[in-house]
């Protein structure tokens, strides 16, 4: 049997394909997905992402308990509803999850988990807080809904549904976010647009969905959401990363914070790891679509070196192929590299990502 | 959309179009298009190529997955739509008109092998319960 998000008579009200995501039955799109990504990029549409988990920890010094559970250090996050980003490793430096975490008060935080990983990653979480912190409360919030809005215009549009919310939330900057009565709201989002992600109660939710319906945000299944992560240069977990890959080979070096004294969970594999292997953008030049597990071939220096795309597809807003690629750190941007297509090889340029930003081409 | 009776079909979801002319033309079908979802790439195959029957010989691309598209019926291509390469969303609009490729069949008899409009029909709604 499926999982089923609260909005999920309503993704089916609305007409949409729905998929298998990792055991939830989720809408792939209402129509066209091409669409959808259009209307994200250059209007305002919404997901529904309550198959992903708020995480709720209380107590005494939650910091201190966060400060060795995760690789970015929660010290960053000094003014109550701001957010980081950062991901939860193994002691061998393996990516458990990658996940985002509000800080609300002292005796309060917020973590958000993917749903594929949402029940190890709680599991984690408690094995760690009895060792370590065993006063302090985590409970897993299946009784909330997530719904993103993105896009330029997504956040007047919530402004028009949620009564009260535009003087609340005019001065949010990115990964800030607050509390509007029952909603809870975060400038935060994985598209690479402005926008909000909003967690309510799950009863509410398909109210709050039709409300944004009417008000003119387009529904936009999981197909849009991912050609957006991908053009945002946005890992996805289990693809771009997992537990066998560490964030510095990941992309992700940015999110650790190593300089501190501070201890956490994987860090000393980290301090000791030899980075063979990098996360780069590849943009198509031939014809075709490059998909994840093709293998990438790259000589130089008369040399031959190999590696992998991890997410590819069609850019929907280049209007051509593009991936990322874990590629040897011998090759660099610019480089132009071979992919195997079928019994083809295809060329590819190299390029640093972000591919797309606020609605630009940035490669 | 109703499967047209004037065609014939594959199991692996081509159409095929008897023309008066003897030769046959070739797509992919609405139901293929709806599992596929948006098209984004097309690939031909080359004008003058001998195809065997069920032989792959056209790649049919969407945001979600890459299709191989099999010829029918054995035969030389002797023609192919060009101008769907640069718009691979036309099957998505209308799949029974934008067509893949035209053939010159070497074995005829292999046409009376394949699925009438109702079959196909039958087909396509086993598949969807």
């Amino acid at each position: 049997m499926l999982k089923m998000t609260p909005l999920n008579q309503t993704h089916r009200d609305m007409n949409a394909k729905m998929v298998d995501f990792g055991g939830w039955d989720m809408p792939l799109h209402y129509g066209s997905q091409l669409d959808e990504h259009h209307k994200v990029r250059q209007d305002a549409g919404m997901f529904d992402v309550s198959h992903m988990l708020p995480v709720d920890i209380k107590g005494d010094n939650v910091r201190g308990f966060l400060r060795q559970l995760v690789a970015n250090n929660v010290d960053k996050l000094t003014l109550p509803g701001k957010a980081l980003y950062s991901c939860m490793l193994t002691p061998q430096g393996g990516i458990i999850d990658d996940l985002i975490i509000y800080f609300l008060s002292e005796t309060w935080f917020r973590i958000v988990v993917n749903a594929g990983t949402a029940d190890k990653d709680v599991a984690w979480m408690l094995k760690q807080r009895d060792e370590h912190a065993p006063n302090l409360e985590i409970a897993p919030r299946r009784d909330l809904a997530m719904v993103a809005v993105q896009g330029p215009n997504a956040r007047a549009k919530v402004w028009q549904v949620i009564p009260g919310s535009r003087a609340a939330t005019e001065e949010l900057k990115l990964f800030q976010s607050t509390e509007v009565g029952q909603y809870f709201i975060a400038r935060t989002g994985y598209t690479g647009e402005d926008g909000f992600e909003i967690i309510l109660p799950a009863v509410d939710a398909p109210v709050f969905w039709n409300a944004l319906h009417a008000a003119g945000v387009a529904p936009a299944g999981l197909g849009a959401r991912d050609t957006l992560r991908l053009e945002a240069g946005m890992n996805l977990y289990g693809q771009d990363m997992d537990e066998t890959k560490n964030p510095l080979e990941s992309g992700l070096a940015w999110t650790v914070e190593l300089k501190s004294e501070r201890d956490f969970i994987g860090k000393q594999a980290l301090l000791d790891a030899a980075v063979t292997q990098q996360l780069v953008g590849l943009v198509l030049l031939d014809r075709g679509v490059l998909r994840s597990h093709q293998q990438v071939v790259s000589q130089r220096d008369g040399v031959e070196y190999q590696g992998e795309i991890t997410s590819g597809g069609f850019s929907p807003t280049m209007n051509q192929s593009i991936a990322l690629a874990r590629l040897p750190v011998q090759i660099s941007v610019d480089d132009e590299v071979s992919v195997v297509v079928r019994d083809k090889k295809l060329r590819a340029k190299v390029v640093k990502y972000p591919f797309v930003r606020n609605g630009k081409v940035l490669v | 959309m109703s499967v047209p009776t004037n065609l014939k079909y594959s199991k692996s979801h081509e159409w095929v179009k008897p023309e008066a002319d003897g030769t046959v033309t070739v797509g992919i079908t609405h139901h293929a298009q709806e599992l596929l979802g948006d098209m984004v790439f097309v690939e031909l195959p080359e004008v003058g190529r001998k195809l065997r029957q069920k032989e792959e010989c056209a790649v049919a691309e969407s945001v979600k997955a890459a299709a191989d598209v099999y010829s029918p019926i054995s035969g030389e291509v002797i023609a192919v739509n060009s101008p769907l390469v640069d718009e691979p969303g036309k099957i998505n609009e209308d799949a029974f008109s934008a067509w893949l490729f035209k053939l010159k069949p070497s074995n005829a008899a292999e046409l009376d092998g394949l699925l009438n409009a109702a079959t196909y029909t039958e087909l396509v709604e086993n598949e969807n319960h």
